[in-house]
């Protein structure tokens, strides 16, 4: 059995990896200082030129980019390349509404694909597997990732986004799926299924590659036990490119970066200071083969380690941990970014004051969302009808702008609880 | 002819609505009528009291939502069918009720209903035509 999509790359030595990305790396940062006034400018303002970035060694000189900073060069400001020579866009919510768009050239995409058949070469997948993807297709670079690397294996992929469970099972079963790709909450609510249906006969899945949303070493196993199969962790992001900018080989012990296109840094999130392997802090990608956006020393606001212990699979590529948390508020809820100033600018926008709660919990493994909100004078109404009409009309709102569905909860005033004066803006309750 | 309302947000919680009376009694407030519209969530409850204004500011001062609206009080003949011939009207006029509900005052052969309808002047022009009297504060004996 093939054990990796590109052994030349995955296995590479140390000092070929290095010469790859400093090349890169120089030719990337020419590439943006010629395509991206953005880029140039933020460079000039740290009086750098590209001549300044010889290696991998001077990438702590360049500038940061922030989410803040796509939302401000939404939607064309970061292109590094003609709109006609792109072929595809990805989008991602942003911090209040404005949603990140990245855009693909083919180059792009191929990349990508490979990044994501690496993560199914690593679990197993070759040309004989039949790859169930599960993710969402669509904006969501889920099922497209995924699907772009079954393509590359040779699975027989079968594209069938998200939900409808009932046909989940049946092509699961009928046509025998060997890999599940979808979320780790819809894997355990799909495991589940199987066995309430008595279906686990019937099913011949090996493995599965679980990302998009955090989940926990319990959930991991309860999964493989449920499925009777190995559940693999993938890692990703629209702004770098989706699922696939690291994925988990058999050892399960962290993900391996695809260090080829993206290149990884821990930063201490006050100070903005690199930090050395083995610690903890914010995890910065650049990426260094993309050409439609390319994101130069992108803070991705997740906390976690890396580290270039050695590792059993053979692959030489660094490894990161799991994310351990945000150094942001965002949260992942159903696999979407959700910013609880997002909600803010939907409650304010609907007549609503900014005095609000969310709370997160997972019921059955599917995450919940519910939004409370105190009642304004302006808003309430002798009509019951009119009432739940605006609250119909700001469930809506949300799921206009935050994507994914939140109940709402209309509360009385100064209900919400406030601690040392200060509302407490979320409460999650999953146990991750 | 109207009489004001008060309606007040609620949470679907234990011991809201006791709280709430119990505020208007701690001040004197009569209640004439009282009715709970609801949710899952939350209720509006609306209310005829004696004296409205101060049942406002008392309601207010105690950090309550809540909104005064001018309904009907409809007399209704206290005998079988008494509700039936007001509704019957309301059909006829296809005038759609939002709700509906009895006062606790009681007198003469008659019974006090509040409505709150789509069309009020037609609603009224309809019990006058039929000789259906509508009445304000001061028959009911309420200040406002």
């Amino acid at each position: 059995m093939k054990r990796y999509y590109q052994p030349e790359i995955e296995t590479a030595s140390p000092e070929q990896m290095r010469a790859w990305q400093d090349e890169r790396l120089v030719k990337q940062v020419q590439h943006v200082w010629d395509n991206v006034p953005f880029y140039r400018k933020k460079m000039e303002e740290k009086g750098l030129t590209p001549a300044d970035i010889k290696s991998v060694d001077d990438l702590k000189k360049l500038p940061f980019i922030t989410k803040d900073d796509l939302r401000e060069c939404y939607p064309y400001g970061l292109l590094a390349k003609p709109l006609n020579e792109c072929v595809r866009i990805q989008s991602t919510s942003g911090t209040t509404g404005k949603r990140v768009v990245a855009f693909y050239t083919q180059h792009d995409v191929d990349l990508w694909d490979d990044c994501c058949a690496r993560a199914i070469t690593a679990v197993g997948g070759t040309n004989e597997d039949v790859c169930q993807v599960a993710y969402g297709y669509g904006l969501f670079t889920g099922g497209p990732g995924l699907n772009g690397g079954s393509h590359k294996v040779g699975c027989l992929t079968l594209p069938m986004s998200s939900g409808n469970t009932d046909r989940q099972l049946q092509f699961m079963t009928d046509l025998e799926a060997t890999i599940l790709c979808c979320t780790p909450s819809y894997a355990a609510y799909l495991a589940e299924s199987v066995n309430e249906r008595g279906l686990r006969d019937k099913i011949k899945l090996k493995a599965g590659i679980f990302g998009a949303e955090a989940w926990s070493e319990e959930m991991r196993r309860d999964i493989e036990k449920q499925l009777g199969i190995k559940a693999y962790d993938i890692y990703g992001l629209t702004e770098i490119t989706g699922p696939g900018v690291s994925f988990e080989c058999e050892e399960q012990t962290g993900m391996h970066v695809n260090e080829d296109h993206f290149i990884p840094e821990i930063i201490d999130p006050n100070t903005g200071e690199v930090l050395p392997e083995g610690t903890k802090g914010e995890l910065v990608f650049t990426s260094i083969t993309k050409e439609a956006f390319p994101l130069l020393r992108y803070r991705t606001r997740d906390i976690c380690v890396l580290s270039r212990k050695k590792c059993s699979c053979g692959r030489t590529l660094i490894k990161m941990a799991k994310p351990m948390g945000r150094s942001d508020d965002m949260l992942i809820i159903k696999g979407v970014n959700v910013f609880p100033s997002q909600v803010e600018a939907v409650l304010l926008e609907q007549g609503y004051q900014a005095n609000y709660q969310i709370i997160v919990d997972r019921v059955n493994h599917s995450d919940t969302m519910e939004v409370q909100v105190e009642m304004t004078p302006e808003n309430f109404s002798d009509s019951l009808a009119k009432i739940t009409e605006m609250e119909k009309s700001l469930v809506a709102a949300l799921k206009t702008m935050l994507g994914i569905y939140a109940k709402v909860k209309l509360v009385a005033p100064k209900s919400i609880t406030r601690s040392e004066g200060k509302a407490v803006r979320v409460i999650d309750k999953r146990k991750i | 002819m109207s009489i004001q309302q008060i309606s007040v947000f609620l949470e679907n919680r234990a011991g809201q609505l006791a709280e709430i009376t119990k505020v208007l009694a701690g001040e004197g407030i009569d209640l004439r009528a009282i009715s709970i519209a609801e949710t899952a969530d939350y209720g509006v409850l609306r209310m005829i009291v004696d004296d409205s204004q101060k049942a406002k500011s008392i309601l207010l001062d105690s950090g309550y939502i809540m909104s005064v609206t001018p309904v009907l009080a409809v007399a209704v003949p206290d005998a079988p069918g008494g509700v039936a011939s007001v509704l019957e009207l309301l059909a006829e006029g296809k005038i759609d009720i939002e709700y509906m509900y009895s006062l606790f005052t009681h007198v003469e052969g008659k019974a006090y209903m509040v409505f709150r309808v789509s069309d009020e002047g037609k609603f009224k022009a309809l019990l006058d035509s039929h000789g259906i009297q509508t009445c304000g504060p001061e028959v009911l004996g309420l200040k406002q």
